[in-house]
């Protein structure tokens, strides 16, 4: 079944090329279908998943490349159970979300949406080494084209920025498994490229150090992080709204996925050295994404830089050492991705309507387009972390997890206190930053640079409709989410603790 | 008699390219197409025979001018399958152009006989006599279209540097002969390695003109000067058949002459094959950036390549010569729908061999645009194509030789090299059309084109098999 989950998008780009290719109403319905069935199969495997255990479920092993002991190899577990769900959940409102802005290369458009679905689905999956570095690259063609051919003015400096990037991130990550690759075949005589097994890879300090850093740049790339950034706000911009959605709902996660899952259990003495360092640049990302945010006129780039902010919540969480901080970076994750993901939708709306993102054109949308307003404002305040919604959820788990370390530290070492102390600004500068966008883009004065405006058809209530019920579902609900993300998430803790000297804190 | 068996495929392909050009001759005009389907019928026999003469031990035959083992057969069906698709991407383009002539088929059934000679050879004599006959065949095709200056200057560049390279080797063949007192790569191996040779130099000084007169052919820098021009000059549907098979029957010279012979010399062609791997992948790579010819850039990476596929030589072990020979199969495919689509996209006389004839390809035609994306992928190695399972092979031996310092290298330059395919892909993608005319390609060439970016997309999925398959080859050599 979970093949089914991770394949389905494939078969259905495959479906698409026998679609003629002037039928754009077919191949949307029947991108949107084959969406949809993923995400029915996808909340099918939630409901099924047992909460329990912290081993994989539904997994699948099969040998892919016998001779370098590369296996086909997918699973279920905490970790991801979350994240597949968040991607089969975007998938379709991606899709519905661009039946009106894309209208060239349709076809072109929604195969590579469904490629680019597939290799995410799959970089989730993974839990062979090499089968995960195999979708992480497979991700940046089908982006490449939906930024390069549907994006904006500026999308070829934008997609080949992003492009190089990534890339950079990426055969740095490449070398290292590469190294680790050949390590683990010296040592025990067969190839293996298990991440379980790769868990207790046994590398000595300075190895793992440099093996970290390889991981970590190719990640924090991805996130990401302050001062490797610079490409999201080009490329948020210059993507077309499916594509912002896509990037900011799914693809950045990736590396703060890749963080928990790889970089922090698979070296984990050195992610102990590391760790004050991730831990600050968490905390800059969270201050420093903010303070952009707030000083942006245009309204793609003032979303686009929140991310950084909201990531960087995840990151701190993550590396507090937490249970709670590390759940709180999973809900945060999935979070950020609706709450982002509807913001790049509403902004597309607004664009298609205007063809302006500039914030100084706008002004009492309120009393222009009432629908609108009204789920722009429960999105803002979703952002800003209002209590109820799934923001507040993550961001809260997050912090604390980050206090709660830092208290336990706290005769040893007071920094981790004081860099969650200075994070909770951030909460302070995102209601600032949120709270401006939403002011000015729903209150005063009522001007548009294009009138009338038409209200939100319902496809556009739809979609938000539910990205707005699911933001409250776990914002009022999040005991189930958290039930099952428990098991893995205190596996992970466990590894990472096990790495901390003796006498240090529980 | 035995030995004749051993060597069918061979004879069969000898005799048949006699008959062809003697067909040829008679045949008017208007059956030309006849000597075509011959060839190709020519082709798919020897490599079937190939396939089921594959002997279970090597077999030296002939009194040691030839051997048949597992590494030849594989390399010599895949030649044979990779001329097959060569020749019938170049019928229309001939055609096009008045030179549908028997001439490009019977040499070009000489040359495959040139390539299998090199393959299967046993004696220094033996791959010298297989180096000539393609070569003298491959000048021939490249001066073919008489009226062009380009080709007959390219023609006349690759003839006198072809000319000095086959100097180098005989003068480092005679060397050799001198220092152990025979052209038995057998022999040479077993004289090298029982230590009676008390001063190695006139050796060593052998091995440095064969490893020179092998880095000619190959085109690995600084030996590289002829490749771009020629690539360049010739007509596409010989450059097609230059960049692809005979690149396979270059690695088993290298790997008959360095590895079967000379392995006892492992310590001194080693550390000349890292410069020459260092240099071939830094000039392929940089100088490709700067070309606005497509056959052009294809001639620079051809050389980046190369620099990959001696890495794997260089690392000494069965696995590196595994990886190496997985290289080069992969290329030849890889570079056969490179240039095979240039030819797609060309018609009436009209060259599509400058960057700016694939702009807006995606909106001429979707598939071809999606299969030149899988080329060019492939050779910049992103998985996953198998253009990037090939470069994983030959890392890995490397690491695994510990020269972790040059998989570094590398890397970097493979980095580099993935911006040129990009651009191209950008091109397609990206830009509007010069010309929106669809793609008129007869329904022969279309399918061949697909069936090749299948394979570089069926072999990305699936790499196992065709590994395995070279590695058994090598166990079995």
């Amino acid at each position: 079944m979970l093949n089914w989950v991770l394949f389905l998008p494939l078969l259905g780009a495959l479906g698409l090329t026998v679609v003629p290719a002037h039928r754009n109403d077919l191949t949307r319905g029947l991108t949107l279908a084959v969406m949809g069935v993923q995400f029915v199969l996808a909340a099918w495997l939630y409901g099924q998943f047992q909460a329990a255990t912290g081993a994989l479920q539904f997994e699948t092993r099969i040998p892919w490349i016998p001779q370098w002991g590369v296996y086909y190899h997918v699973g279920l577990d905490g970790l991801n159970l979350l994240l597949v769900l968040l991607t089969a959940f975007l998938g379709p409102l991606v899709v519905a979300g661009a039946f009106s802005a894309i209208t060239t290369g349709v076809r072109l458009f929604y195969a590579m949406v469904l490629v680019l679905q597939f290799a995410m689905v799959g970089t989730f999956l993974a839990q062979d080494l090499f089968l995960f570095y195999v979708f992480w690259e497979a991700m940046l063609i089908p982006m490449f084209l939906i930024i390069g051919i549907w994006g904006g003015e500026r999308r070829l400096y934008a997609t080949f920025k992003f492009v190089l990037y990534t890339a950079f991130g990426s055969i740095l990550m490449l070398a290292a498994v590469i190294y680790i690759a050949y390590t683990v075949y010296t040592a025990t005589g067969v190839p293996s490229f298990a991440i379980a097994d790769l868990y207790r890879g046994g590398w000595s300090l300075e190895v793992q150090s440099l093996l970290l850093a390889a991981f970590a740049l190719s990640f924090a790339v991805k996130v990401p992080m302050v001062p490797l950034h610079t490409w999201l706000p080009d490329a948020h911009v210059e993507a077309p709204t499916a594509g912002s959605v896509i990037l900011a709902g799914v693809l950045l996660k990736m590396g703060t996925y890749g963080f928990l899952k790889l970089g922090l259990p698979m070296f984990p003495e050195a992610a102990l050295l590391f760790r004050p360092v991730l831990m600050t640049l968490a905390v800059v990302s969270i201050i420093y994404g903010a303070l952009l945010a707030l000083v942006q006129e245009d309204i793609k780039k003032i979303v686009a830089y929140s991310s950084i902010s909201h990531l960087g919540y995840v990151m701190l969480g993550l590396v507090s050492y937490d249970l709670m901080g590390i759940q709180g970076g999973i809900i945060q994750m999935v979070s950020h991705g609706l709450i982002s993901g509807g913001l790049f939708l509403m902004v597309g709306m607004i664009y298609e309507r205007c063809h302006s993102r500039d914030l100084a054109h706008y002004g009492g949308l309120a009393r222009l387009l009432p629908g609108y307003a009204v789920f722009f404002m429960l999105l803002t305040l979703a952002s800003v972390g209002l209590p109820s919604t799934s923001g507040f959820t993550g961001e809260f788990l997050a912090l604390l997890g980050a206090f709660n370390a830092g208290w336990a530290e706290l005769p040893h070492a007071t920094w981790p206190l004081a860099l969650a102390a200075t994070a909770v600004l951030g909460v302070v500068l995102g209601a600032l930053y949120m709270l401006r966008l939403a002011g000015r883009l729903l209150f005063g004065p009522a001007r548009a640079p294009h009138l009338p405006l038409a209200g939100l058809s319902r496809r556009e209530g739809a979609i938000l409709t539910a990205l707005v019920a699911a933001i409250f579902l776990i914002g009022l609900a999040p005991g189930p989410m958290l039930e099952k993300t428990e098991a893995s998430a205190l596996e992970i803790q466990s590894i990472l603790n096990a790495a901390r000297p003796a006498g240090g804190t529980p | 008699m035995t030995d004749f068996v051993a060597i069918t495929p061979e004879l069969f392909l000898l005799t048949m390219a006699c008959v062809v050009l003697i067909v040829d001759a008679f045949l008017p005009e208007a059956y030309r197409a006849v000597t075509y389907q011959l060839a190709l019928m020519t082709l798919v026999i020897t490599g079937g025979l190939t396939v089921a003469l594959y002997p279970a031990e090597p077999q030296v035959v002939f009194h040691g001018a030839a051997v048949v083992d597992g590494m030849g057969s594989v390399l010599k069906a895949f030649i044979a399958g990779i001329a097959f698709f060569a020749f019938t991407y170049s019928k229309d383009y001939l055609r096009e152009r008045n030179v549908f002539k028997g001439e490009y088929y019977v040499l070009g059934l000489f040359a495959v006989l040139g390539m299998m000679i090199m393959v299967s050879a046993h004696s220094l004599l033996t791959i010298y006599l297989g180096l000539e006959l393609l070569s003298l065949c491959l000048y021939a095709m490249v001066a073919m279209h008489r009226d062009s200056a380009d080709a007959s200057e390219a023609a006349m560049k690759y003839f006198v540097l072809g000319a000095l390279a086959s100097g180098m080797l005989l003068y480092g063949i005679s060397m050799i002969y001198g220092g152990t007192g025979t052209v038995d790569l057998g022999e040479i191996a077993a004289v090298v390695a029982s230590g009676d040779i008390v001063d190695d130099t006139v050796l060593v000084f052998g091995l440095v003109f064969l490893v020179v007169g092998l880095a000619f052919k190959l085109g690995a820098v600084p030996f590289h000067m002829w490749l771009p021009d020629v690539y360049h000059g010739a007509p596409t549907a010989v450059t097609l058949f230059i960049g692809s098979a005979p690149k396979m029957a270059a690695f088993a010279m290298v790997m008959r002459v360095l590895v079967d012979g000379l392995e006892g010399l492992q310590a001194d062609w080693q550390a000349m094959l890292v410069i020459l791997s260092i240099l071939s992948m830094a000039v392929g790579n940089v100088i490709a950036i700067a070309q606005t010819n497509l056959k052009r850039m294809f001639a620079y990476s051809t050389i980046a390549h190369v620099g990959f596929l001696i890495l794997g030589v260089l690392s000494g072990t069965e696995a590196g010569y595994a990886a190496s020979m997985f290289y080069a199969i992969v290329y030849a495919i890889m570079s056969l729908g490179g240039f095979g689509m240039i030819v797609l996209l060309s018609r009436g006389g009209f060259e599509a061999d400058r960057l700016e004839d694939f702009k807006g390809l995606n909106e001429r035609s979707p598939w071809f645009a999606f299969i030149m994306m899988v080329f060019l992928f492939s050779m910049a190695g992103v998985p996953p194509f198998v253009g990037f399972w090939a470069k994983w092979s030959v890392l890995r031996e490397v690491v695994a030789a510990d020269m972790v310092w040059l998989a570094v290298v590398a890397v970097v330059f493979s980095i580099i090299g993935a911006f040129y395919y990009l651009r191209v892909v950008k091109l397609m993608y990206f830009d509007k059309p010069e010309d929106a005319s669809p793609i008129t390609a007869g329904g022969d060439l279309q399918a061949a084109v697909s069936i090749n970016g299948l394979a570089v997309l069926g072999l990305g999925l699936f790499p196992g098999a065709l590994l395995t398959l070279c590695v058994a080859a090598l166990a079995a050599s």
